[in-house]
């Protein structure tokens, strides 16, 4: 078991907030890892840190290290622009630009400096296709991707991370915000991605985290109580506090 | 309950009545202030007046100069303060790290806004026209007028930037997107609408400028290219204005003179509501 991410004693602070301690962590090549924890036990602090969208906020402090590739994220020598194009972050709210849905699409290729026509036209219709809403759209696409169904609008999103061709795929409660239709769409895709993707989810949906995730990771007040294959959490939880979150007795 | 129904109710009333009189005694005012001048300015304006300059020798009064060193001067201003207020108020808003020299930035140019006008003029006077040796030109008063409306500027922008959605900005920083695109392609285009407008309104500002332009533009009256105006002293329309009603003693001059900044003025705001509007339907 290859861990293509892995983080080593990241502590976080906002602040005086110690919002992640002592975390470690290991997230599998070509599998799914679900981030489960009751609201406000560090899951998206901990997602954000993945690809150091923290750095946007003022009075964060963070300790230890985050290996991506074999190399630390923070080390000077790493440009975040380089990390956030091969770890792509899908945000809880959709969040497509004001821009048509090609343009949104083509935003992240055209980024890292492709500018052909034909070739920016094959990673659009690629990305929406793997994002299974190229159907939906391909008459559109010129359209402002805002006149979409918030569900369309997260897979647009979905798709845009995907055109950049990342490596790993972070997605911060995706479905939260949509309904049941679209959500078994995204989670029948979460499946499909796994193959050529690594994929990091944050759930509250204790059924989405066994529909989808290979693996489980259990936060309480900002520590890691409990990771493994998610089989082996739901059935035989080694520690008290993952059985009570999991079998809902808190929350 | 009864008993309080009906003592609502008239209150009600009286308050309905009260704000009803507010409002028509502020339309009243404005009514009688846009027909008094329009009715008393509208026949000073004829041919001479706008197509020449006032001479004793060829016994003429025209205001031509005026209207083009209005001109001049919104073109020197706008073209210094624009970069200048728009690049600062995206390294505050976007750039700056340090969160309370920002505040105390934005306190400070929040304040500079509500500054009595003539105030820049004496500053602008002693600086540009004595210490910088420019004395009494367009230059002297284009950068008074920069200096002037730079705050207006950066806080007009600040605030567009400002309602651009955070969620646009991680959207193209998670792509990859360095700081300078995501600000290019996504922040920009979203505040622009609220940076035109803000120069719109600049602009009427200047327009309507006086006292700031006194003793720093002047008051010359001669024909000028814009080069030859940059280095003298060229009175705008507004200072004109305040020529003709004062020194010369020439109301019918000064009414006319009212009449053309109306009009330019209705012009302006009507210019920053509707580009204001196109261009946030264009989203
Ligand atoms: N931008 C921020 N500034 C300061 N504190 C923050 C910030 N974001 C999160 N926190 C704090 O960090 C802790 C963890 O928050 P986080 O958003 O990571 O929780 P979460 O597990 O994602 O919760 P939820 O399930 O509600 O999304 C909380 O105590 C929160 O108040
Ligand atoms: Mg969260």
């Amino acid at each position: 078991m290859d861990a293509i991410l892995k983080t080593e004693h990241l502590n976080l602070w906002y602040g005086d907030n110690h919002a992640l301690k002592d975390v470690n962590l290991e997230m599998p090549e070509h599998q799914v890892t679900a981030l489960i924890g009751p609201s406000g036990c560090g899951k998206s602090t901990f997602l954000k840190t993945l690809d150091r969208m923290n750095d946007l906020i003022p009075g964060v402090r963070i300790e230890g290290q985050v290996i991506y590739r074999d190399r630390n994220i923070f080390d000077p020598q790493v440009d975040v622009t380089w990390l956030r194009r091969h770890v792509g972050m899908v945000f809880q709210k959709p969040n497509p630009f004001p821009m048509s849905i090609y343009d949104n699409i083509a935003y992240g290729p055209r980024t890292h400096g492709i500018r052909g026509k034909k070739e920016l036209d094959q990673i659009v219709e690629k990305s929406l296709r793997g994002a299974a809403i190229w159907d939906e759209v391909k008459d559109r696409l010129k359209k402002s991707a805002l006149s979409l169904s918030g569900g369309q609008q997260q897979r647009i999103c979905i798709a845009r991370a995907l055109a950049v061709e990342p490596d790993v795929l972070l997605m911060d409660e995706a479905t939260s915000a949509l309904d049941p239709i679209s959500t078994s769409k995204i989670e029948d895709l979460i499946a499909d991605l796994k193959k050529s993707y690594t994929i990091v989810i944050v759930t509250h949906n204790m059924q989405q985290a066994t529909r989808v995730s290979d693996r489980c990771a259990f936060f309480l007040h900002g520590e890691l109580v409990e990771s493994g294959e998610t089989e082996q959490i739901f059935s035989v939880p080694k520690d008290k506090r993952t059985e009570d979150y999991i079998t809902g007795r808190f929350g | 309950m009864e008993h309080l129904s009906v003592k609502r109710k008239l209150y009600d009333r009286g308050l309905r009545a009260l704000l009803y009189l507010c409002g028509a005694i502020t339309c009243a005012l404005l009514i009688f202030l846009i027909v008094y001048v329009f009715y008393r300015g509208l026949g000073g304006i004829t041919w001479e007046l706008l197509s020449t300059q006032t001479s004793y020798i060829n016994d003429t009064t025209g205001i031509l100069p005026n209207i083009l060193n209005t001109l001049y001067i919104i073109l020197l201003a706008m073209v210094i303060v624009l970069p200048l207020g728009v690049g600062s108020a995206i390294y505050l808003t976007e750039y700056a790290k340090n969160r309370k020299l920002v505040a105390v930035i934005e306190y400070a140019t929040e304040t500079l806004t509500g500054i009595p006008s003539i105030i820049f003029g004496l500053v602008g006077m002693l600086f540009f026209g004595q210490i910088f040796g420019l004395q009494y030109s367009l230059l002297s008063g284009g950068l008074t007028l920069v200096v002037m409306i730079l705050p207006t500027i950066v806080r007009t922008t600040q605030e567009s930037l400002k309602t651009v959605p955070q969620s646009y900005r991680e959207g193209a920083l998670g792509l990859g997107a360095g700081q300078w695109r995501m600000v290019r392609t996504v922040v920009l285009p979203n505040a622009i609408d609220g940076i035109v407008t803000g120069c719109i309104l600049a602009i009427g500002r200047i327009v309507g400028e006086s006292a700031a332009l006194l003793f720093t533009a002047g008051m010359g009256g001669v024909l000028n290219n814009f080069f030859e105006a940059l280095t003298s002293s060229s009175g705008t329309l507004s200072v004109a204005l305040y020529l003709y009603a004062g020194e010369y003693a020439d109301t019918k001059v000064a009414l006319a003179i009212a009449v053309i900044l109306m009009i330019i003025t209705f012009i302006i705001n009507l210019a920053a509501t509707l580009l204001g509007k196109g261009l946030k339907k264009k989203q």
